[in-house]
């Protein structure tokens, strides 16, 4: 009893004694890691156009890409040290809840079952998505409502469907969905006349509209049918990280507010705007309060760009309109929390 | 139609002179009377499939060639402008995006000014192939030149060394992706696959053959997919955070392990079908068992099942595409990622005919040589 007591007590002291040894000082084992490593490992999708898809020299494109960087530029001072890690949609929760990647930003929806069941959070939105229908102008539907007994191309399994079919029961309509699996098949047999409307997230509508030859023949109805807010998803229980994930990104809406960009930061910091100093580290300890450098917003800007920026070079591209996802002063979501 | 071995041997002599055969009966005209004109049957199906087979021909080349854009323009801002390729859609092939892609469905997301590296890794990949094919390099050293080999890839491919940039295994992509996979996949499968066969029919271990056919139909049990599955999302919640085994290295174990479970039962297919008196033989002169093995019982065995286990190969070597599942850019899904983009939007049968190229390179090759070596290694059977 002795001896075991002796041995217990030896090994919770070893313990102890390992302990403060193991503790960093910004008590956030993601934020540790991350530093220890020098690199970010961000889990995106690679593979959707606009969010994350690798360009010709295989340079990984995109809003979501960018989030990354964003993150990056704030905790490590270099928005390139960046590993992105392809994640599919059945191993993106499991990559993040077993620590492979340190934040995921796959144009993931943000719902209450997600966050309340999976042992994850979500930090931020950098998309706000829904569900539309896109119909040839020839068809002269100018409203989802009147589209009664139409068939309609789909994604089989997707939120879509489910999105389409709750729309067309409260609205006690009828509707013969058309599924096919593959996006180039799907987007044939819409173009072939197969099906009156295709139905998918409106991203993705407008920039298959942008892409046609000759786009003015399509329309995209004006009813947005489901919410899918998509965002930066990270670890419950890693609080600190958390909050530099979602101020990372409400830096960048703060930037775009304030009008600082990638062009005009070096002069800003000579601003005497209070908001503008502090936000770039002029004035106050923002930096130091969420376990970063002074500069950590500078460098995302400088670096990435405000949030308008990243949006205009992978989304306007597209062909894709702002709509509600301009900044709250110019009637859009984005809203950034005072920066004091 | 070579003559058979035993004609050419006999013409091999001095030939006496004599006169050429008429050419009714001999050259590419008699040739064509006998195999293609061979009565009213043989020439009306002959006629309808040459009609069918030019008009196929004629269409892919109207389509693939004449009507096809090689390049398109450059905007002021250095992006393509796609708007030729639109216009062409469904009459002409675009091989402007392969031109833009290429270099992308072969590598994948290796740093471009890097890409050299992965190149001289396929082609020391092709050269192994080559070199281990031929038999007069089957020695000893054909070890070392394998174990070199390799070393020389993962130096290239890995980098951090002799100046070279490191380039972590998730930048890694497309064929050199591939050719990983296979190689490796088969290299160490069949010597697991020979072991597992020979203990599923060994008799004096009751434990070792149990679990060599609980090992075999566990595995044939599940689809590949459903490995892969597991070794991706499932293995890591296991382990401890942080200690995490590479993904590539997770779905190459799953690969090694499904493809010997089914190498294994072709082994055990080709010793299966030996006689009993080969066995009994080498008991009756005294040799052991490994002797008995590797000298009498296995070097026959594996000759009787070239043509199956070189069917799984070619399988598997197709097989190692499904990684894409699970998120690494081998050659099949870099190419449908180089898909996706929206420059090129609605370019998919170009890109998919060109990996379908690339892919009956590499099959055809293995299924030619297959035959090769059957021919050379059943001279036994057919004197």
């Amino acid at each position: 009893m002795f001896r075991l007591t002796v041995g217990a007590g030896l090994l919770a002291s070893a313990l102890l004694a390992a302990l403060p040894a193991m503790a960093q000082p910004s008590g956030s084992a993601t934020l540790d890691a991350v530093k220890a490593r020098g690199t970010l490992i961000c889990g995106v999708a690679g593979a959707v156009p606009g969010f994350s898809l690798p360009d010709s020299q295989g340079i990984m494109r995109g809003i979501d890409a960018d989030s990354c960087r964003n993150v990056a530029a704030a905790v490590l001072g270099d928005a390139n040290k960046v590993k992105f890690a392809v994640t599919t949609t059945q191993n993106r929760f499991t990559a993040l809840q077993s620590g492979e990647i340190d934040l995921l930003v796959r144009s993931t929806t943000w719902t209450l079952g997600r966050e309340a069941s999976l042992g994850l959070e979500f930090a931020g939105v950098n998309y706000y998505d829904g569900t539309g229908f896109l119909v040839k102008k020839a068809l002269g539907v100018k409203s989802a409502k009147e589209m009664d007994g139409a068939t309609i191309c789909v994604q089989p399994g997707t939120s879509t469907e489910l999105a389409i079919s709750d729309y067309y029961r409260v609205n006690k309509m009828k509707f013969t969905p058309i599924l096919i699996q593959d996006l180039a098949e799907i987007q044939a047999a819409f173009l072939a006349g197969r099906c009156d409307a295709y139905s998918t997230d409106s991203s993705a509508l407008a920039t298959f509209r942008a892409t046609q030859t000759n786009k003015d023949d399509f329309l995209l109805l004006p009813e947005i049918i489901s919410k899918e807010p998509l965002g930066y998803v990270v670890r419950k229980g890693d609080d600190k990280w958390f909050d530099i994930v979602r101020w990372s990104y409400f830096a960048t809406v703060a930037a775009e507010e304030m009008d600082v960009s990638s062009k005009n930061v070096d002069e800003m910091l000579a601003s005497t705007n209070p908001d503008i100093r502090r936000l770039l580290g002029v004035e106050g300890e923002m930096g130091k309060s969420l376990g970063l450098d002074a500069k950590w917003a500078y460098n995302i800007i400088k670096q990435v760009g405000n949030f308008g920026e990243t949006w205009d070079r992978n989304i306007t591209v597209l062909g894709v309109p702002r709509g509600i996802n301009a900044v709250w002063t110019k009637g859009g979501l984005h809203y950034a929390p005072p920066i004091r | 139609m070579t003559p058979p071995a035993s004609i050419a041997i006999a013409e091999a002599g001095p030939a006496p002179t004599r006169e050429r055969p008429p050419a009714s009966v001999y050259g590419p005209f008699a040739w064509v009377r006998a195999n293609l004109f061979n009565g009213i049957f043989s020439t009306i199906v002959t006629l309808v499939l040459g009609v069918a087979i030019a008009w196929a021909l004629y269409g892919f080349l109207k389509w693939g060639v004449a009507n096809a854009i090689w390049s398109v323009p450059t905007t002021a801002t250095g992006a393509l402008d796609p708007t030729a390729c639109r216009a062409a859609h469904g009459t002409g092939a675009c091989w402007a995006a392969i031109n833009d892609k290429w270099r992308f469905m072969l590598f994948g997301r290796f740093p471009y000014d890097q890409q050299w590296r992965a190149g001289i890794c396929i082609a020391l990949f092709i050269g192994l192939f080559y070199v281990s094919s031929d038999r007069r390099f089957w020695r000893k050293e054909l070890a070392y030149i394998w174990a070199a080999t390799l070393a020389v890839i993962f130096t290239l491919m890995w980098g951090g060394v002799f100046g070279l940039s490191y380039v972590p295994q998730d930048e890694w992509g497309g064929l050199p992706i591939t050719l990983i996979l296979a190689t490796f996949g088969l290299a160490l499968a069949f010597p697991l696959s020979v072991l597992v066969a020979l203990g599923r029919r060994s008799t004096a271990l009751p434990a070792v053959k149990t679990l060599c056919i609980v090992y075999v139909e566990l595995i044939r049990g599940v689809p590949l997919i459903a490995l892969l599955f597991m070794a991706n999302v499932m293995f890591p919640l296991f382990m401890p955070v942080g200690l995490n085994p590479d993904k590539l290295l997770r779905a190459q174990v799953a690969i090694i392990l499904f493809a010997a479970a089914y190498l294994a039962e072709v082994v055990r297919g080709g010793l299966q079908a030996l006689p009993k008196g080969q066995a009994e033989a080498a008991d009756a002169l005294g040799l052991t068992y490994w002797q008995k093995t590797l000298k009498i019982t296995l070097p026959q065995a594996l000759r009787l099942v070239i043509p199956p286990l070189v069917n799984t190969f070619i399988g598997f070597f197709k097989d190692t595409s499904l990684v894409l599942t699970i998120g690494i850019l081998d050659l099949l899904t870099a190419s449908k990622t180089a898909m996706a983009d929206p420059v090129w939007q609605g370019v998919s049968t170009e890109i998919y005919i060109v990996v379908a190229m690339v892919y009956v390179a590499f099959c055809y090759t293995m299924s030619s040589y297959s035959r090769s070596i059957e021919r050379k290694l059943d001279r036994a059977r057919n004197r």
